[in-house]
């Protein structure tokens, strides 16, 4: 073994040795630039003076209760239905698993108007789903903050059940084992074992499910409307605002931008950096 | 899953009739690979199963825990049918009196120790507080006392061995089950878990059955031997009787003999390649020849008189031993011999070199090839 014997030259000497290629080194730089230069245009053209008082506007108040509120239902509802969802997907070997897991990831790509409007043909009041709950309960979901849940749920989902089955797809199943050796059930074990494991991939994925239903906008617009107090949430608020304060569009996409930023930092310092 | 019909079996009422706590003949089908392993322990013995890589140990424990169904054969324990496909039956895992010590121990990295070791007291239906009150006595037990509070990451390999033993035993299993319990610690640890490991062994009233490829576990730990090659029981029996009488060159090899195969007329036994030894023992038939590495002479010359076997040999190897060298040699027949650094030095040995290799006949011990295991 002559290779493990010899020393492995120092790594600053690799980096001298390699220059990066400039065919590489200016797309990236302008790259970043691309990504950073609104963010940065955002930030200048903020009326930092008028900022406070902009802040404690009665609109600009109620439409960022409604988004946190329907944002984080939303994210109960795919926490509820998401987890079993993937740990069946991760755990359960069944015919069409394949199929599943390709037809649950299908609205991340699909662009959310379409979105929406397939819930309003499903939920709307003559939609396969919705007209029976019109007939049965007199309940009509588009255009009521329902709708606003549904479509933030709908959106949000597919980034919990990704993180979730990703996780438990990496815990180590000899636990579960070891559990159903000392007399645990599977209840039990998901419960008391499984989940306390996968638990940082199910907060990494509330949270980032909640950051997206947060932004949802298209889906929202089109199943929900746009009715303040009851289904306008920021991302609506800062297009309709576009047209007549620019001013308060902006201040708006600020608040956004803001949480954005602090959830991105609390995913990398508690999460996505933790053993 | 299917739930057990109450046989007669289910219903005898003592764990301790019968033949043994545990008597099962486990067949197992995976792919090529077929376990035909018939095991039986009674209440307190301690039962190492013994074999290389890939002879199905694992298999058999998991089949055991419930974890791998049985293709065939039957599981009974304490009375009690728990895996039978003749008749349909299957007890799931949880469901089974059986405790675990897992090779890498599996300890639940999100609990403490003390409520590790209160898993299964609380899945076995004590309260929180009554669990938490047994698993504290289980950690005084193993001398854990103040690092009940600790998380698995937190403990050494030795500590952490002892929690696992600790939370297996916590559930006062009928079957307790050893995956190489010791594999995972260094020598030094080693060697003090494994006596402390024998003392907890010896307390308990269950059956145990401790999975291992390290011969020196088995021969401490354990009442008796099974050994298994390729899924089956190629000898079983107590320490003395297999490091005398090894009958594969596995167990030769794991107790450290040179064995042959051979037919023997009276004291001598010709080999399956022609060679003749003469043995102290008197056969007729089909038997085994176990001698020592360190029964074996080298002589530069052959050497002459007394009821010797001589033969010409060449030196392939050479490894140190112990305190002394072990020399591997090739010719009529393949031998192992131990002989001193001074002897080696005297003789000049090197690789390639031919010797004479010599063993007395009362250093050899022929034993019948044919009957039992």
């Amino acid at each position: 073994m002559l290779g493990a014997t010899r020393e492995a030259p120092p790594a600053r000497r690799i980096s001298h040795a390699r220059r990066i290629p400039v065919a590489l080194l200016l797309p990236a730089a302008i790259g970043l630039l691309f990504l950073l230069l609104p963010l940065v245009g955002l930030l200048v053209r903020t009326p930092w003076a008028t900022l406070p008082q902009r802040l404690t506007e009665p609109g600009l108040l109620t439409a960022l209760r409604l988004s946190v509120q329907t944002a984080t239902l939303a994210t109960l509802l795919c926490l509820a239905l998401g987890v079993p969802l993937a740990w069946l997907l991760a755990r359960v070997p069944f015919p069409g698993r394949r199929l599943v897991r390709a037809l649950v990831t299908v609205p991340l790509v699909l662009p959310p108007v379409v979105g929406g409007v397939a819930l309003l043909l499903v939920f709307g009041r003559r939609g396969l789903v919705g007209s029976w709950l019109d007939e049965t309960f007199g309940v009509t979901l588009p255009f009521t903050t329902t709708a606003v849940v549904l479509a933030q749920a709908f959106v949000a989902m597919p980034f919990l059940i990704i993180a979730v089955e990703g996780a438990l797809r990496g815990a180590d199943t000899r636990y579960e084992e070891a559990a159903a050796t000392l007399g645990a059930g599977r209840w039990t074990t998901f419960t008391h074992v499984t989940l306390p494991l996968v638990a940082p991939g199910v907060a990494a994925g509330a949270v980032l499910g909640w950051a997206r239903a947060l932004g949802e906008f298209g889906a929202t617009i089109t199943f929900a409307g746009n009715y303040p107090g009851r289904t306008q949430t920021m991302p609506v608020a800062v297009y309709l605002a576009l047209e007549t304060d620019l001013e308060a569009a902006i201040v708006l996409s600020l608040i956004l931008l803001t949480v954005s930023v602090v959830i991105l930092a609390s995913l990398r310092d508690r999460w996505v950096s933790a053993p | 899953m299917t739930t057990p019909r109450p046989t007669p079996a289910t219903d005898q009422p003592s764990p301790l009739a019968g033949p043994g706590l545990l008597d099962a003949h486990l067949v197992v089908d995976r792919g090529s690979f077929r376990l035909d392993l018939p095991l039986t322990i009674a209440p307190g013995e301690v039962v190492a199963l013994l074999g290389p890589n890939g002879a199905g140990k694992t298999t058999a424990l998991r089949a055991l825990a419930g974890l791998h169904p049985l293709t065939a054969g039957h599981l009974t324990l304490a009375g009690r049918n728990l895996d039978h496909p003749g008749l349909g039956i299957w007890i799931p895992t949880e469901r089974r009196p059986i405790g675990v010590v897992f090779q890498d121990y599996l300890l639940f990295p999100h609990l403490s120790a003390l409520d590790n070791v209160a898993f299964g007291p609380r899945r076995h239906g004590l309260s929180r507080q009554q669990a938490r009150h047994r698993a504290a006595g289980w950690l005084t037990r193993m001398g854990l006392t103040e690092h009940a509070r600790r998380k698995p990451r937190q403990l050494s390999g030795g500590q952490a061995q002892r929690v696992a033993l600790a939370r297996a035993l916590a559930v006062d299993p009928a079957l307790l089950l050893l995956d190489e319990p010791l594999a995972a610690l260094d020598a030094r640890t080693r060697l003090d878990t494994r006596a402390q490991l024998q003392q907890h062994l010896a307390a308990h009233p269950g059956a145990t059955l401790l999975v291992t490829h390290d011969p020196l576990d088995a021969l401490v730990l354990a009442d008796r031997l099974v050994i298994i090659e390729h899924g089956r029981v190629v000898q079983e029996g107590d320490a003395a009787t297999i490091t005398a009488e090894p009958r594969t060159d596995y167990v030769a090899r794991l107790v450290g003999l040179n064995l042959y195969r051979g037919h023997a007329t009276g004291h001598h036994v010709r080999l399956a390649d022609g060679h003749l030894l003469t043995t102290s023992d008197q056969h007729d038939g089909e038997v085994f020849v176990a001698f020592a590495p360190a029964a074996v002479a080298l002589h530069p010359r052959q050497p002459d008189g007394s009821p010797r076997n001589t033969w010409p040999a060449t030196i392939t190897g050479i490894q140190r031993h112990g305190d002394n060298l072990r020399i591997q040699l090739t010719g009529p027949i393949e031998v192992a011999a131990d002989v001193t650094p001074a002897a080696a030095a005297q003789l000049r040995l090197a690789p390639g070199q031919p010797v004479w290799a010599a063993v007395k006949a009362t250093e050899t011990r022929a034993y019948p090839a044919g009957q039992g295991r």
